[in-house]
């Protein structure tokens, strides 16, 4: 062989042994997490340390599902995730294309305001948040969650969905504003269409980010019925034990959605993560 | 089809002036350039027109009726932009018959007309296409498509030609102007290139700044320009210029440059003396031998084109430039003697840089 093709062929080796190495350890978590919660209770603790358990069961995710309050938190974070991203969503893209192609008194000291809401560590918003929230009867309630993951996550998303738009020629919907819609129009029909991806982008963004929120779901919420997963998975810790077997299986659980959510979402979203990259 | 009246149209972007007090008026059918160097506010005013801009201070008419208020959608005008503004998410069908879509046509009359601009374009196998599967070539035509497939009162070109390669951009100057031919609508169009404007326009408006500095057919604007910006941007290469004086002669005038005097017939030197700008185009010097030939210039360098060949020539210190159809045998040294026919001269005031007779 050609020394050429011998260093192509070990730059190849090694550009996939490093990717395999961090895809391992960055799936092996779940891995363990999967391991876990197939492994039968009396082997848990007695078979040492092992890849794979000499015997699998369903046993954990039955008592999960069957004799744990689980079943309500998975409900509740579903409605309070899908909840948050589809409004958050919402009123991002609007706010978005707004900055992104309007100019209005006051635009600048606006965005400003919406970047400084970034700037805070969200421990130092919990009491005067629980104090506001507390007399609008909106703690212990899911409506004060979503409003709260909304709040958080608005800002954000904007700047998201205006960079979105911001890569959307304001041509295309002059043109169509020229042939005859109108601007409302040109924005559904045109815009934004052309940021499905964006939109997946955001939609994924958000509905983690709610999805596996802890403090505030902790802090906000104090009965069991309101509870998200999060919290509901710290349930499984007991002063005297810890219930791994279930505590994982309930994980595994948990990660359905936003597993299924972002096989959804993947195809828009890659698109969405490199537009603009190249001129297409 | 309609005519358009532009009557004391100004626009400012906070402090800054783009456009002052313009007035224009363009006939039914007619086929008109703004031209002008970037930021004159050609495209200003074509936004304007559109409807995409807000206008400053002023009317324009579409037609007769005053569109200043009236909505893009409302004024039933059609725009050609340089990017071409297909919407990438739909086919050239769709991308066609959107505007048609959009005032509910009855299917059977979309389809003809759909059929129809697609035939007189050539677009017929494309019709199914995403814009993103066209060359640059073909997304100029469905660009076009759009546009021609309403009817609409008015065409409005925003350069749409800068994307497309120097042999496109020749093909496709010649059918826009077949089609207008062929359509007979009001058009008006944006370029920053001379000659495109040259080859289209029924009427030439150079802008310069936010003011017209002249209106008039190509050969017009050529052939008498009415200030030394107009005469420094129409004609490739450009004009050259050279400082000198004017004083009366006896019964007409002369000419003085550095050393040399040159007769020219003019009514009246409107004083005993003053300071001029004589502008000759390169095609207009002449490269001769003798007596006939009174200016000596030295070449700097020649450059071959074929057809022509141009010569960079040093005239007492001021840079020269002449278009020549013989191939003069010269290199770069040479002196090489010159004749300026004294029709072909244009003096512009030194001051206010305005035609002079």
């Amino acid at each position: 062989m050609k020394p050429a093709t011998l260093r192509r062929g070990a730059y190849w080796v090694m550009h996939y042994f490093l990717i395999s190495l961090y895809v391992l350890a960055a799936l092996f978590p779940l891995f363990w997490l999967l391991k876990v919660s197939v492994t039968p209770e009396m082997l848990l603790y007695s078979e040492g340390v092992r890849l794979w358990p000499s015997e699998a069961s369903w046993e954990h995710y039955t008592s999960v599902l069957r004799h744990t309050d689980f079943p309500i938190f998975f409900e509740n974070s579903v409605i309070v995730s899908v909840m948050t991203a589809v409004g958050v969503t919402l009123v991002a893209s609007g706010a978005g294309y707004a900055l992104s192609r309007f100019t209005f008194p006051g635009k600048y000291w606006l965005v400003g305001l919406m970047l400084i809401t970034q700037m805070f560590p969200l421990v130092m918003l919990i009491s005067p948040i629980f104090k506001l929230f507390a007399p609008l009867h909106l703690t212990n309630s899911l409506t004060g969650l979503i409003v709260v993951y909304s709040a958080f996550n608005v800002p954000f998303a904007t700047f998201l969905m205006q960079s979105f738009f911001d890569g959307i020629p304001k041509d295309l919907e002059e043109a169509a504003m020229i042939d005859g819609d109108t601007r409302f129009g040109a924005f559904r029909k045109i815009a934004l269409p052309l940021t499905l991806p964006g939109i997946a982008a955001t939609l994924g963004f958000v509905f983690t980010a709610a999805w596996s929120e802890l403090l505030f779901a902790l802090m906000l919420i104090s009965k069991t019925d309101k509870s998200t997963f999060p919290v509901g998975l710290l349930s499984f810790i007991s002063k005297f034990s810890v219930d791994f077997g279930q505590m994982m299986a309930a994980g595994i659980i948990a990660l359905i959605p936003a597993f299924l959510f972002f096989v959804l979402i993947q195809k828009y979203l890659v698109r969405g993560l490199t537009a603009g990259a190249v001129k297409g | 089809m309609a005519s358009i009246e532009i009557t004391g149209v100004s626009k400012s972007y906070g402090a800054v002036k783009v456009l002052h007090g313009m007035d224009l008026a363009i006939a039914d059918g007619e086929f008109i350039v703004l031209v002008g160097p970037s930021g004159c506010g050609k495209s200003t005013l074509l936004r304007m027109i559109a409807g995409l801009e807000a206008i400053g201070a002023g009317t324009i008419r579409i037609g007769g009726a005053v569109v200043n208020d009236l909505a893009p959608k409302d004024r039933d005008i059609a725009m050609v932009f340089q990017s071409y503004a297909l919407y990438p998410h739909m086919t050239v069908a769709d991308n066609m018959s959107y505007s048609l879509r959009l005032r509910r046509t009855p299917k059977e009359r979309l389809g003809e007309a759909l059929a129809e601009t697609a035939r007189i374009l050539g677009l017929q196998p494309l019709l199914q296409r995403r814009p993103r599967a066209l060359s640059g070539g073909q997304r100029q035509r469905v660009a076009m498509g759009r546009a021609i497939v309403r009817k609409p009162k008015a065409f409005l070109f925003d350069e749409p030609l800068s994307n497309l390669d120097a042999r496109l951009r020749e093909q496709m100057r010649a059918e826009i102007k077949k089609l207008h031919r062929s359509l007979g609508a009001t058009s008006v169009y944006v370029t920053h290139d001379q000659i495109e404007a040259m080859t289209m326009a029924d009427r030439i408006v150079a802008l310069h700044d936010g003011v017209v500095q002249q209106v008039g057919t190509p050969l017009e604007i050529y052939d008498r320009p009415a200030n030394v910006f107009v005469a420094g941007f129409i004609g490739s290469p450009a004009m050259n210029f050279l400082t000198g004086s004017l004083s009366a002669n006896g019964a007409g005038a002369a000419i003085r440059l550095g050393g040399l005097t040159l007769p020219v017939k003019l009514s009246a030197p409107s004083a005993a003396e003053q300071p001029i700008l004589l502008g000759i185009r390169p095609e207009h010097i002449e490269v001769a031998e003798g007596p006939d030939a009174p200016i000596e210039a030295r070449v700097d360098l020649v450059e071959p084109m074929g057809v022509t060949t141009l010569l960079h020539a040093n005239l007492g210190g001021e840079d020269l430039k002449i278009l020549s159809l013989d191939r003069p045998r010269l290199v770069p040294g040479a002196p090489v003697r010159l004749r300026f026919p004294e029709g072909r001269l244009h003096l512009f005031d030194a001051a206010t840089g305005k035609r002079i007779g």
